[in-house]
């Protein structure tokens, strides 16, 4: 076995580094796009109209019984066909990156949604009554007393929920796009250097999310004092 | 003001309320005390609409708080009302508390109810306070807030769901100051509480409630005097033996 060679790292940094932008612009825009459809998905999920509640429940729970590996790959192959089928043009494309922020974001929104769910149960009846009591409409009790204190108890939640999502976004080298993974794969591939390469990307991400939980971690000591 | 009519209420097979009617009129103080589990709590907050109820009927100014159609939101926000645990919204500055439903229900400029909310702080003795939060004050301080919150509305009535009941001993006449005021001055109240002596000092009617029915219903002096009911007598005989 021959020893390890770590030489082809650093000449490949900045296109390790360009992939590392795409993994957190993957990351924030889901996270983003994610907390935004949870959301709503959580309200349908809480409404009263027992059709409405029981569409957001199958959504919910249909995206949190597939791997997520699926969702990126049926949303790469089936976007431009559908895409086609709408605008009539045989040329339309996607494109992966696209793709799979559609398919990360209604991913996550289903995980989301039940994180913001929990939320919003957990402020009190109490709560309710006293904005209802001011002659509130649902839609001010939720968007003036109930979400804003949902959304402060979930910040941990919301935040651990986006390390993991740091962690899957990984899984776009199925489509070749260049993360930070995919990125590091290819150097590896072209220097013979699999073994180097793959051990630092690991490191990188051991890195970056033990970091952000201890972070999370001492957020969470701090809301709670 | 407020028309109770043979109101009658259900949870599951239990009955909660059993036709109970009770008659506020304007400028009148009645209080409504009772053993706990009497349905006193229940009953005022099917006042303004947080309870439903099956079977009766409830007029405030006029609207039928039951009805399919009632638009409970415009009712809510002309009736005040005061909770057990005070319910000020903890992510707000007390002031941001008693602006909200000024600016969001009542539709009134941030400065203009920021004019009336420091009016008011001030009037239940908290100018000092209001750009605390909740969090940071007492007991009797959150419910003062909250009284100025609910007062804020301008209501024509103001309903207290056992505004003293969670607070410490030494904060209750603190509270209490507040509410003689607010009666003095001619506000419309229905009061479910176990202070007799703010009861005796302020309220016109006494209202007594056991097991979901209103048993009496007698001037003040008449109910302290010489209650009619054994139940009455009892209850009263335990609560003003200290």
């Amino acid at each position: 076995m021959s020893a390890l060679d770590w030489s082809s790292i650093p000449g490949a940094l900045p296109f390790l580094l360009q992939g590392m932008g795409l993994s957190l612009g993957l990351l924030l825009s889901a996270m983003l796009g994610g907390i935004l459809l949870g959301t709503l998905l959580a309200l349908l999920r809480l409404a009263r109209r027992r059709p409405l509640a029981a569409l957001a429940g199958a959504y919910v729970n249909l995206f949190r019984s597939v791997p997520l590996v699926l969702v990126i790959f049926w949303f790469y192959f089936l976007a431009p066909f559908i895409l086609r089928r709408l605008t009539g043009r045989a040329d339309a494309a996607v494109g992966p990156l696209y793709s799979a922020l559609v398919a990360f974001t209604l991913f996550e929104a289903a995980y989301y949604c039940e994180i913001i769910r929990a939320g919003i149960q957990s402020v009190s009846r109490g709560q309710v009554a006293a904005a209802q009591a001011l002659g509130m409409s649902h839609g001010q009790v939720m968007r003036l007393v109930v979400l804003p204190q949902a959304f402060r108890r979930m910040v941990p939640l919301l935040l651990t929920q986006g390390i993991i999502l740091f962690q899957d976004t990984s899984l776009v080298y199925v489509i070749s796009l260049s993360d930070f993974l995919g990125a590091a794969g290819k150097i590896g591939q072209r220097d013979g250097r699999l073994v180097e390469l793959y051990l630092f990307a690991a490191a990188v991400y051991f890195a970056l999310c033990f970091a952000a939980s201890r972070g999370v971690g001492r957020l969470q000591r701090r809301l709670r004092a | 003001m407020i028309e109770i009519s043979g109101i009658s209420k259900w949870y599951g097979p239990r009955q909660v309320l059993r036709e109970c009617s009770l008659h506020v009129k304007k400028g009148e103080v009645v209080v409504i005390c009772g053993p706990s589990g009497s349905g006193k709590s229940t009953l005022i907050k099917c006042v303004n609409g947080l309870e439903s109820f099956q079977r009766g009927e409830i007029r405030v100014d006029g609207i039928s708080v039951g009805d399919s159609g009632a638009d409970l939101p415009r009712l809510r926000s002309r009736v005040g009302m005061v909770f057990q645990h005070f319910e000020l919204f903890p992510h707000m500055r007390a002031l941001d508390n008693v602006n909200l439903g000024q600016i969001h229900v009542l539709g009134r400029s941030p400065e203009e109810a920021a004019r009336k909310s420091r009016e008011l702080l001030a009037r239940v003795g908290l100018a000092e306070h209001a750009d605390q939060y909740p969090a940071q004050l007492s007991g009797g301080q959150q419910q003062r807030v909250a009284i100025a919150r609910a007062l804020a509305m301008d209501p024509i009535a103001m309903l207290f769901d056992e505004p003293t009941s969670a607070l410490d001993p030494e904060m209750i006449s603190e509270v209490l100051e507040v509410m003689t005021a607010l009666a003095r001055q001619g506000m419309t109240m229905l009061v479910v509480t176990h202070e007799m002596g703010f009861a005796r000092s302020v309220a016109h009617r006494m209202v007594f409630m056991d097991e979901g029915r209103i048993v009496e219903d007698a001037p003040t002096p008449a109910f302290f005097d010489s209650p009619q009911s054994e139940r009455a007598r009892q209850f009263l005989s335990r609560i003003l033996r200290h």
